[in-house]
């Protein structure tokens, strides 16, 4: 019998390769460099969004208020920002990093000292961030955004032999940036192995000695950082600031990060699956807009490849066959 | 299992006491809110919040949790609005309509029998395969209606929605009996005690013999079923159907199960204390409304509240008199006692 691979990261692999044969067949501008770089561009918010929920996932909790979070992040950087006549990229990295770990820290300080449970405290202050934030912007936008923060920063930029640029634009390099500081923290730093431990085994990590207010305050403040720091790149990208443009983009990136193998549970999880989780969601809405699908039918499309992706990688064969022998 | 019942009776005492609170505030403070159209108003409000949230609430008694309710139900509000536009729109009959509301429950139902099926027999989370179907019904939504609102049905519906039997309206009325049959089916049934057991410890459930995989597919069908009637009740409020509509509601649900004491890991929780939770954030909500406030100042409200009474709770398990067993929460520093027999342990835990 075919034994499929049992690491979520191999099988997102295969997924993936298989949607870019199945468009590289179907169209051709799929396989260029220019949409790659265009997928790049376009997913890297997420991406950050992505690698600091991994964080959490990891040390066994879960957060479902970044994504409003990094809205009053930005709203308020905007604020400071016009407030103190200008400002640069710095200064608004700093505060958005700053106020992004502040609202992580609030739910950290809820869990640890109070032992709420993680998905209860971040349903609440899901609640109270966006009831707050749309309560005292009165839903309003702000798009006279300084000028520095609309321009476009490209980093590398060249034309291909057919006439297309392929650039690597501001957001790209941040998300690099981020991912590699992940990867350090959770890979090569001790620190890292105890958010395992914790996600593991909470009793044990408490009697082997770990900080566990620290581990706490840690992975919620360094998702809360990477919420600011992506709620920034996305007003950037998007060149305005809406209130409520994140709502609902922590099921999403949820839903890729857990796709990309993060157990709901913690101590496992990996930066390559998550970024693959995204990217197999990406390169499913990128193909359908190149195939002229109905933007209409997007939703319904990545819904059925995640569903799909689902059931094929944990159907559990064993299961089925000791029912199939028993009736 | 008596124990259980303790810390359940206690939950309830503490919430009913929160809402006589809540309601003396707002007496004290809003001129016109004890007042007949005040508490209509309310009595109108309170059924489609509460119909998902009797659909979530077993996927939580269970451990597990249904993201895609709020879809499931504009999904099964659109099945109703095509079977009454195929028998003539506003023309339609009652027998159509029977036909429409049998046809809602049906995909309803089926829709949550697919997840349950998937979450059974895969070891994928509830939460990822709900998820999954949340986004696939949007879209599924999305494509079929183009983003529009569906209406043109016949009077009689708009009157249901907004009907009164006895001075009660009529939604309020199915709302009480849908949740008399959810505590019924929790409390007195074989199926509700497989369910708190899943809940408490599926795999220990398995080896007791419980059919783990038959009664998760169950869970997920009835949860299905609830939101097809609480899609119903949508449709017949608003005299038409868009998808989308009641998205913001997902969150909430979440929030009132919490609020009315179901533990988030499973196995523990009471339908009464869920419909008087509801009661308060509907309280809350119509009271700040009289207060000049906006939604949006209610919807922070209510996180707020959901954290404040976590607090309290935890206050309470940590400060109480020492003969009840506090579970696992709020224990004293310093290594863990001796766990007694018959309390489950918990190793592997969201939190």
């Amino acid at each position: 019998m075919l034994r499929l691979p049992r690491s979520p990261e191999a099988w997102l692999t295969l997924v993936i390769i298989g949607m870019c044969l199945i468009l590289g067949v179907a169209t051709d501008t799929f396989w260029t460099l220019a949409n790659a770089f265009d997928l790049l561009n376009a997913s890297a918010i997420n991406v950050i969004f992505a690698v600091g929920l991994l964080v959490v996932l990891i040390a066994g909790g879960i957060d479902i208020s970044f994504a409003v979070a990094a809205s009053v992040v930005q709203y308020v950087t905007a604020l400071a920002v016009m407030q103190i006549g200008g400002g640069n990229w710095p200064i608004a990295l700093l505060i958005a990093a700053l106020v992004g770990f502040g609202l992580g820290a609030i739910n950290a300080g809820l869990i640890h000292y109070f032992r709420i449970i993680s998905i209860v405290v971040t349903i609440a202050t899901f609640n109270a961030f966006f009831g707050f934030l749309m309560f005292f912007t009165r839903g309003v936008s702000i798009y006279n955004l300084p000028d520095w923060w609309l321009d476009r920063i490209i980093f590398f930029e060249h034309e291909t032999a057919s006439g297309d640029f392929i650039e690597i634009r501001l957001p790209a390099v941040v998300m690099a940036v981020m991912v590699l500081l992940t990867w350090f923290l959770i890979n090569r730093f001790n620190l890292g192995r105890q958010l395992f431990a914790l996600g593991d085994n909470p009793d044990g990590a408490q009697r082997i000695g770990i900080n566990v207010a620290g581990m706490h305050f840690l992975a919620y403040g360094w998702l809360g950082v990477c919420a600011g720091i992506g709620g920034l790149m996305q007003a950037h990208y998007v060149q305005e600031v809406v209130p409520n443009a994140l709502y609902g983009r922590e099921l999403d990136v949820l839903a890729a990060v857990v796709l990309g193998g993060a157990r709901l549970g913690g101590g496992k999880g990996t930066i390559l699956g998550a970024i693959l989780g995204v990217i197999l969601i990406a390169i499913a809405e990128n193909g359908l807009n190149l195939l002229g699908v109905s933007p209409y039918a997007f939703k319904m499309v990545v819904g059925a490849v995640i569903l799909i992706a689902i059931t094929t990688s944990n159907l559990d064969t064993r299961g089925l066959l000791s029912r199939r022998q028993r009736a | 299992m008596r124990t259980l019942f303790n810390i359940g009776r206690s939950e309830l005492a503490g919430l009913s006491a929160l809402l006589l609170v809540v309601l003396v505030l707002f007496g004290l403070t809003t001129p016109r809110f004890w007042s007949l159209a005040t508490f209509q108003s309310m009595t109108f409000q309170i059924p489609e919040l509460g119909l998902l949230t009797l659909a979530m609430l077993i996927p939580i008694l269970s451990g597990g949790l249904n993201l895609a309710i709020t879809f499931i139900a504009n999904i099964a509000g659109l099945t109703m609005a095509w079977v009454l536009q195929s028998f003539g729109g506003p023309e339609a009959g009652s027998l159509a309509f029977i036909i429409a509301i049998v046809a809602a429950l049906g995909v309803g139902a089926l829709i949550g029998w697919l997840m349950g099926v998937i979450v059974a027999y895969t070891n994928a989370h509830p939460i990822l395969v709900s998820l999954a179907f949340m986004i696939f019904l949007h879209g599924i939504g999305e494509y079929l209606t183009r983003g529009g609102d569906i209406s043109g049905f016949p009077l009689f519906v708009a009157t249901m929605g907004h009907g009164t039997v006895a001075g009660l309206p009529v939604p309020l009325l199915l709302f009480a009996f849908c949740a008399l049959v959810w505590h019924i089916l929790l409390t007195r049934t074989p199926l509700g005690f497989s369910i708190h057991m899943i809940g408490s410890n599926q795999r220990a459930s398995h080896y007791a013999g419980i059919d783990t995989k038959r009664v998760l597919t169950l869970i997920y069908t009835l949860s299905g079923l609830m939101c097809a009637v609480a899609g119903i009740v949508m449709l017949a409020r608003f005299n038409s159907v868009r998808v989308g509509h009641g998205e913001a509601y997902l969150l909430i649900t979440v929030l009132a199960c919490f609020l009315g004491g179901v533990d988030p890991f499973g196995g523990f929780g009471r339908t009464v204390s869920v419909v008087i939770a509801l009661v308060t954030l509907q309280v809350i909500a119509t009271g700040l409304n009289l207060l000049g406030a906006n939604q949006h100042l209610a919807t922070a409200l209510w996180g707020a509240f959901l954290v404040m009474v976590m607090v309290v709770r935890w206050l309470w398990t940590r400060y109480r008199p020492k003969e009840i067993y506090d579970r696992d929460r709020g224990r004293p520093r310093g290594p863990a006692p001796p766990t007694p027999p018959g309390i489950r342990v918990r190793t592997k835990a969201v939190r």
